[in-house]
């Protein structure tokens, strides 16, 4: 598999490390219901025959971390963009 | 006609250098060929026939074909240590000095006692073992293992280390093909003229492909003319690489593909600093497979003698060779294909004595050559059954009018149509089709950017070859963005007409006799298939597990549709409901060598030094791997034991002063506005009040609660830390804080940077530790005990040069860390030691740093073990109620906070000589050692020279309540017990006076 990253271009998936779900945000620690809400968080995952939304390191190169759109089925990637330029919620 | 030495070998004809002539050994026997034969070749062209013995009936075999579908002669290739068994003789290029054997029998080939098992095969059909070596269970590792595994068997394995090396590349392309047959050839050329970056892949040692094996005319010369000519232009192009001897043997996501490429498989050993094979990464734009297509075998008794060969391939032998495969030959075909071969026989001289045409009409271009050559024609005939021991002597055939005739014969040139190789269409899940016009799975849905020519889109005419490879070569360089004109060749080859239609399939012949094979490697015949639709085994994947067709290490090329398509028959259903097996990766076998490369044996992953490693290697450190480092372990004198050794570092650290390097500490440079308020996010404990000059021992934990990694973090100025982590755990530390910092918190403006590399550190400590370090530091600086207490942390000089020195301790003792740009790390650890020379000073390794650290009660990696929350490791109190941070919440989570969890406890053997052993379980005293009553476990054990015995640490469950206790720490494992008692785990100055001094 081949990843673009929006800083050194494409590369082979051997550079990078998955680390999963891109969907989930942290959430907020002193809400009222945090404990089940950190729960859902970290351990509750939808997975779809589809598209996911997967939070990809660049670890062998800039280390960006990259919220990556790929497809599941047949592991092809729509759209590649690095985490800390998505919009904040 | 035929040569003296070579008695098979024919007088002309063939690419095989006659100048040449190589030596070689087959079961010990001297043997000659000629450069340019394989192995299979050279030995037909001595009349060498019986290669091998089958894996389960240890029936004789030859040699079947010309190429990697090789399912019979399998030869142990090379001896000693480089020995590689299930070689394929076909394929296997000669050299002189060559050494091969035949397997799989006992005592000779000729006599192997086990072929007694072909006698008994009505009782050892498949599902034999299954049925048969059930019970008694204990049996199966004494006895039925090992004698089956002695009976069956595809050669041995090499007795030693590997010599050889590896290695693996990567390359980029906008095309590539793969074959370099006709079409492969007709693609590069048509995308190579372009421009296009191309690369042709062909797993021969001679391009040409099927252009070498049949006789060929293209434009008016000869096809390996043409070949010659193409090979010459692709050589001339900048952007095109030809690389032979490679086998692409996978595809995978985004236009990747791995290939072997074969360095120095045709040499007697690799030349200097050569790899024997070269694993690639292709990265192509666009590929076109150019695979041809493999030969159908035809399923009738005893079809496996020696002998009995692929029609295509006996065309091989003659034309490529310049070798007859026999002196008298039946020609046994449904296709055309007969015709060609009928033609290349006769011009060789061989004697062909019939030609049966399983086809019910006459075939007027297979009939026609017939007559031309004078030659029988049994139309409508079948071959039922083969005579001969270790070679084919006659034939038997049933006539159209049901007549049964022997015919002798030495060779049975068989096809029963050709199946495309169609592998790499379904490595990435693409289903094969049926086509029944063509009789023969066809691609279904490619790989993203792959396009097929040549045979193996299902004509193998040699004109479609040409005029595909070429018009799929253009669109593919078009594609990436080149143009070009379509090339165009005429041409016609003596595999003409084999596959056109329509072909009736021939999977096997009705009212055959005698085992008739349909998988010879794995020694599957009709009559298994039989039995497993009979038991309920009828779908295509549950019959290839049941008879275990098609997984041996040829996969079924030869097999694996004729299985299908018997199983079609005898269900009354139609093969393309039948579904096919999923072709997966390697399409050939792949040794294991070349996929590990260079990462073997301390090579496996990189190997980080620190910077002082001259010097620690100088002074005689013995060394240890932790995480990607080696550090010194300890520092024996002459006579020495490891634990002597360590013993004396400690006592020595203790009473004066000793150095360690602790250069592999991660270290993390944290700096911007935020910086503060990150590591207060990242750490549980409180980060808020640390002042610039001021170190903090901080402890980190996962989101989900459990300790992650603990270390001082430094706090030169309100924007700028320096965090230490442990050696083992500074890649994930790193990385959980690039993530929490890109991916949670990326409003906050703060730049992490490893620094790991870029700073050697050394940990002086001992009573004496600062008299050292003032004739080290520069004298501007004030390191007193009240300028520079316990915790602080300052950029100072050493010799002019920047270094940092904070004031912490791991031993316990006075303590400091001090350190310096790497490059003057290996200066600065002489410096200390040649000033510390007054002090008696002297290096620590890692083992004299755990075993202070236990005596202090420090957590290390046995603790820091992913499963303990900083309650279970005492530190509890360090977990900050004011803030947020990472693992707050989900710490809180009941089973977490549980009064009963394991805790950090100090354990004392009461026999004070009895070693604890790390992993020894912990068991309430009286109660039997089982898991049922196991309370806990030794996390790391160490021999105190201070207290002057063996102490250790655990996590025991309610530990914190149990002080006094007895408990028993069994080892199972290692066949010892002691009974200890539970302690405070700080057993060396628990109030910490030392460190104050």
């Amino acid at each position: 598999m081949r990843i673009h990253c929006p800083y050194c271009g494409e590369r082979g998936v051997e550079e990078y490390s998955y680390r999963g779900d891109a969907t989930v945000r942290r959430p907020d620690a002193n809400g009222p219901d945090a404990l089940e809400r950190f729960v859902e968080y970290l351990h509750l995952r939808d997975n779809p025959a589809g598209s996911h939304q997967e939070f990809w390191q660049h670890l062998h190169g800039c280390r960006a971390w990259l919220v990556v759109q790929r497809d599941v089925r047949t592991h092809a990637i729509e759209s590649v963009i690095a985490a800390s330029r998505r919009v904040a919620r | 006609m035929m040569t003296e030495t070579q008695p098979f070998r024919l007088a002309t004809g063939g690419l095989v250098d006659r100048a040449a002539p190589l030596n070689f050994s087959f079961d010990g026997r001297a043997i000659t060929g000629f450069a340019g034969d394989t192995l299979a070749s050279a030995l037909l062209a001595n009349g060498v026939r019986l290669v091998g013995r089958s894996f389960k009936y240890h029936r004789p075999r030859g040699i079947l074909s010309a190429g990697v579908e090789e399912p019979n002669a399998l030869v142990e290739h090379r001896s000693g240590s480089r020995r590689e068994p299930n070689s394929r003789a076909t394929v296997l290029e000669l050299y002189d000095g060559l050494v091969a054997t035949s397997q799989n029998r006992w005592p000779s080939l000729r006599c192997d006692l086990l072929s007694v098992n072909s006698w008994v095969s009505s009782f050892i059909a498949a599902g034999f073992y299954y049925k048969t070596f059930m019970w008694p269970a204990s049996f199966w590792e004494r006895i039925y293992e090992p004698m089956i595994r002695r009976a069956a068997g595809l050669g041995r394995t090499a007795p030693a280390h590997d010599p050889d090396t590896y290695e693996k590349a990567t390359a980029f392309c906008d095309v590539l093909v793969i074959g370099g047959g006709p079409a492969g050839i007709a693609a590069a050329v048509a995308a190579g003229r372009t421009g296009a970056r191309v690369i042709l892949c062909d797993e021969d040692f001679v391009l040409g492909g099927g252009l070498l094996g049949d006789k060929a005319d293209i434009d008016g010369g000869s096809g390996v003319d043409w070949t010659r000519t193409m090979a010459g232009e692709l050589a001339a192009m900048p952007e095109v690489s030809v690389m032979g001897r490679t086998s692409v043997t996978g595809v995978y996501d985004g236009g990747v593909f791995g290939a072997v490429q074969r360095v120095s498989d045709h040499l007697p050993e690799p030349l200097p600093h050569q790899p024997r094979l070269r694993f690639w990464r292709i990265v192509a734009r666009r590929s076109i497979l150019a695979a041809g297509a493999i030969e159908r075998p035809i399923a009738f008794g005893n079809n496996d003698r020696p002998g009995v060969m692929l029609a295509g391939s006996v065309r091989t032998y003659i034309n490529r060779y310049g070798v007859a495969p026999g002196r008298r030959a039946v020609i046994f075909a449904n296709n055309d294909g007969a015709a060609g071969t009928l033609d290349d026989l006769a011009a060789a001289g061989v004697d062909v004595a019939a030609v049966v045409d399983s086809r019910d009409g006459s075939s007027a271009a297979v009939s026609v050559a017939a007559a031309r050559h004078g030659v029988v024609m049994h139309a409508g005939a079948m071959v039922t059954q083969a005579y001969g021991g270790h070679g084919l002597r006659s034939v038997e055939i049933l006539t159209s009018d049901r007549q049964r005739e022997r015919i002798s014969c030495d060779l049975l040139a068989m096809s029963g149509g050709w199946n495309p190789t169609i592998h790499l269409t379904s490595h990435l899940s693409g289903r094969p089709r049926w086509d029944e016009a063509a009789a023969a799975f066809l691609p279904g849905s490619l790989p993203p950017g792959m396009t097929v020519a040549g045979a193996a889109t299902g004509n193998a005419d040699l004109n479609a070859c040409l005029a595909s490879g070429a018009a799929t070569g253009l669109a593919a360089a078009h594609d990436c963005g080149f143009s070009g004109r379509l090339p165009s060749w005429r041409g016609h080859g003596s595999g003409d007409g084999q596959c056109h239609q329509p072909v009736r399939p021939l999977w096997r012949v009705p009212g055959a006799r005698g085992k008739a094979f349909i998988d010879f490697q794995s020694d599957v015949t009709t009559d298994d298939i039989d039995l497993s639709v009979r038991e309920g085994f009828g779908a295509a994947e549950h019959a290839k597990r049941y008879t275990a067709l098609g997984m041996a290490t040829d996969q079924g090329k030869t097999s694996n549709v004729a299985a299908l398509g018997i199983l079609a028959e005898i269900t009354g259903t139609d093969i393309a409901s039948r579904g096919t097996t999923t072709f997966r990766p390697p399409y050939t076998p792949v040794a294991i060598g070349a996929l590990a490369g260079h990462a073997r044996g301390m090579d496996f992953h990189p190997r980080r030094l620190s910077p002082a490693h001259p010097f620690e290697t100088e002074q005689g450190a013995v060394f240890v791997e932790a995480g990607a480092w080696l550090r010194a372990q300890y520092y024996p004198r002459p006579g020495e034991t490891w634990l002597q050794s360590a013993e004396r570092e400690v006592r020595t650290v203790r009473g004066g002063a000793g150095i360690c390097d602790v250069s592999t500490l991660g270290k993390i440079d944290i700096q911007g506005p935020d910086a503060r308020a990150f590591i207060e996010r990242i750490y549980c404990n409180n980060f808020a009040g640390l002042k610039p000059g001021r170190a903090r021992y901080g402890l980190m934990l996962r989101e989900d609660g459990f300790v992650l990694d603990d270390g001082v973090t430094m706090c030169f100025s309100d924007t700028h830390f320096v965090m230490s982590t442990t050696t083992a755990n500074a890649p994930v530390v790193m990385q959980h804080m690039e993530f929490h910092h890109q991916c949670v918190w990326p409003e906050l403006d703060v730049q992490l940077t490893s620094v790991t590399e870029q700073w050697a550190q050394f940990s002086v400590a001992g009573p004496l530790s600062r008299e050292l370090l003032r004739r080290v530091v520069d004298r501007q600086h004030d390191i007193a005990n009240e300028a520079f207490p316990f915790m602080s942390a300052a950029q100072v000089t050493v010799a002019g040069v920047t270094a940092r020195l904070a004031r912490v301790s791991f031993s316990g003792e006075l303590a400091y860390e001090i350190a310096i740009p790497a490059q003057y790390g290996d200066s600065l650890l002489r410096e200390l030691m040649r000033q510390g020379e007054a002090f008696g000073v002297c290096l620590y390794g890692t083992e004299a740093l755990a075993i202070m650290r236990i005596e202090k009660g420090h957590v290390a990696g046995g603790e820091l073990n992913g499963h303990t929350t900083a309650a279970d490791l005492g530190l509890g109190k360090m977990m900050s109620a004011k803030k947020d941070y990472v693992g707050r919440i989900l710490a809180q989570r009941p089973a977490l906070r549980d009064p009963e969890r394991p805790t950090l406890v100090g354990l004392l053997p009461l026999d004070h000589g009895s070693q604890v052993r790390a992993g020894a379980h912990l068991v309430a005293s009286g109660r039997a050692a089982n898991l049922e009553n196991d309370e806990g476990y030794v996390t790391s054990s160490a021999f105190s020279p201070m207290l002057g015995r063996w102490i250790a640490l655990g996590l025991l469950a309610s530990g914190n309540n149990r002080t006094g206790e007895i408990v028993r720490a069994c080892d199972p494992l290692r066949g010892t017990e002691s009974l200890v008692e539970i302690c405070s785990p700080q057993f060396y100055d628990p109030t910490g006076e030392r460190l104050h001094g």
